[in-house]
């Protein structure tokens, strides 16, 4: 079984900032969906932005998050800073993980990322909560649960791009 | 210079420390809060990266609405049937009140002129469709299709074909956001209509409405209806708001737990009506005179 972990041998391609970017842009876009009051719905932009704080913390941080929980704070009319706060943190908090969570296989990736994301919606509800919002309930917090059983597909999606070998050859077992 | 490689090699080059990026992020986050809550300055950014985000918004939206109609393609004959039939049956039922109405209307106005009194208002409406629910879970809003183009603006009830849904509360070029009346920071005056006591609904969170600051001895009982009383210059009076659906008179309160539901359907989806905003007459003349006499009196002062 190869797996895009540190544990396997896999070599991957280097990412490239266009994909990287494009997915982040499709998450936020994603998130932009109307759906309604429907609970579960995972936070796209977030599980995105944790997957790529941990692949590639050198690439993607807390400005990427910055600058994308600006964004859906306009786009959702909240408070504006509410998710740049979020965003941030959980960037932070990702990007310190990255170099211990690889090395587990993708369950207990998502174990890790699990609480990150639960995080994230606490941060978010404690700003809510202090400018005097009504609590939304504790089906509030499925999404993270969803966004972390999501994570395992998640992997291969994101990572597709750079399974690709550069020259062709048939020879080879890749 | 990297002549005998005195310059780190460029792997090592990661900028300010992690926390110390974290806290600017932070600070600036902070920074923006403040500023849009407390001094309510980012309005008009808000406005044009709205605008900018729409057509990104409406394409996202097509696929949603295209499921939701597939869903009711096979269905919609029988539904429609029923609907018809449901619709002439109200009609009937109302035909009575409707036939009476322009008469009724006459007759109020002729007596209301014996009896000195001012006309009552009549404002232009406009309807609006409901597009979708705003995605923020800590409020309730929702977007209609109508917006500055269509001469909307913020502050207009929205009511739909049994009562008051809410209120508009941001308008964008071709789209506006309405706060319902569940949400926990928005309030209506109304007045019971049994008896004409007035008070102040409020949302309480959970799809409840509440009535704020009617002592315990109130003369409110349950399956009470409620309706605006147009104190306010914003509602029209005698638009039904709510019913109330259970009072809680506890003495150790000073004021009763009076809880309501609201009789429009607040959380449904479909069309609504924006009504435009009342003119109310202006204050009585009586209040310069004051203005003048404490204006006298302040110079007096001033002299001594």
């Amino acid at each position: 079984m190869i797996q895009p972990t540190h544990s396997s041998r896999r070599i991957l391609l280097p990412a490239r900032a266009w994909f990287i970017y494009f997915s982040l842009l499709a998450a936020f876009v994603l998130n932009l969906t109307p759906l309604g009051r429907v609970p579960g719905i995972p936070d796209w932009l977030a599980l995105v932005l944790c997957f790529w704080c941990i692949h590639q913390p050198l690439k993607v941080g807390m400005a990427a998050g910055f600058f994308f929980g600006l964004a859906t704070d306009v786009a959702n009319a909240g408070v504006m800073g509410q998710h740049a706060f979020a965003y941030v943190l959980l960037a932070f908090a990702a990007g310190g993980l990255s170099r211990r969570v690889l090395w587990f296989p993708l369950a207990q990736q998502a174990l890790h990322v699990l609480p990150l994301l639960l995080g994230t919606q606490l941060v978010m509800l404690a700003i809510r909560l202090a400018t005097g919002a009504e609590f939304p309930g504790l089906l509030y917090f499925l999404s993270s649960f969803v966004a972390a059983l999501l994570w395992h597909p998640l992997n291969y999606v994101l990572l597709l791009p750079q399974y690709q070998p550069v020259e062709r050859d048939d020879n080879r077992p890749i | 210079m990297s002549v005998a490689g005195h310059s780190p090699p460029p792997f090592f080059k990661r900028g300010p420390a992690p926390l110390a990026r974290l806290a600017f992020f932070l600070a600036l986050a902070v920074l923006l809060m403040v500023a849009d809550l407390r001094f309510k300055t980012l309005e008009p950014a808000r406005v044009a990266v709205a605008t900018l985000l729409w057509p990104l918004q409406k394409a996202v939206m097509l696929p949603v609405e295209g499921a939701g109609e597939a869903g009711t393609y096979l269905s919609d004959l029988v539904r429609l049937k029923q609907e018809n039939e449901e619709l002439r049956r109200r009609q009937l039922a109302q035909a009575n009140l409707l036939l009476r109405q322009t008469h009724l209307e006459n007759e109020n106005r002729r007596l209301r002129a014996l009896l000195d009194m001012g006309d009552r208002l009549d404002v232009p409406t406009r309807a609006a469709e409901i597009l979708y629910a705003a995605r923020d879970p800590f409020s309730r809003r929702i977007i209609i299709d109508r917006g500055l183009t269509h001469d909307i603006e913020a502050g207009q009830p929205v009511i739909d074909d049994v009562g008051v849904i809410g209120q508009v509360t941001r308008v964008f070029p071709l789209t506006s956001e309405v706060t319902l009346l569940t949400d926990k920071n928005q309030s209506i005056p109304v007045q019971v209509a049994r008896n004409g006591q007035r008070a102040i609904l409020a949302g309480a969170g959970g799809g409840v409405l509440e009535i704020k600051f009617l002592p315990a001895n109130a003369d409110v009982q349950p399956g009470d209806t409620l309706v605006t009383s147009g104190l306010d210059g914003v509602y029209l009076p005698g638009l039904p708001v709510a019913r109330v659906t259970s009072i809680d008179r506890d003495n150790s309160f000073s004021f009763a737990r009076i809880e309501c539901a609201p009789l429009a359907g607040v959380e449904r989806q479909g069309q609504v009506l924006v009504l435009g905003r009342r003119s109310v007459p202006p204050m009585p003349e009586d209040a310069p005179e004051q203005a003048k006499k404490s204006a006298k009196g302040k110079k007096a002062r001033l002299a001594k």
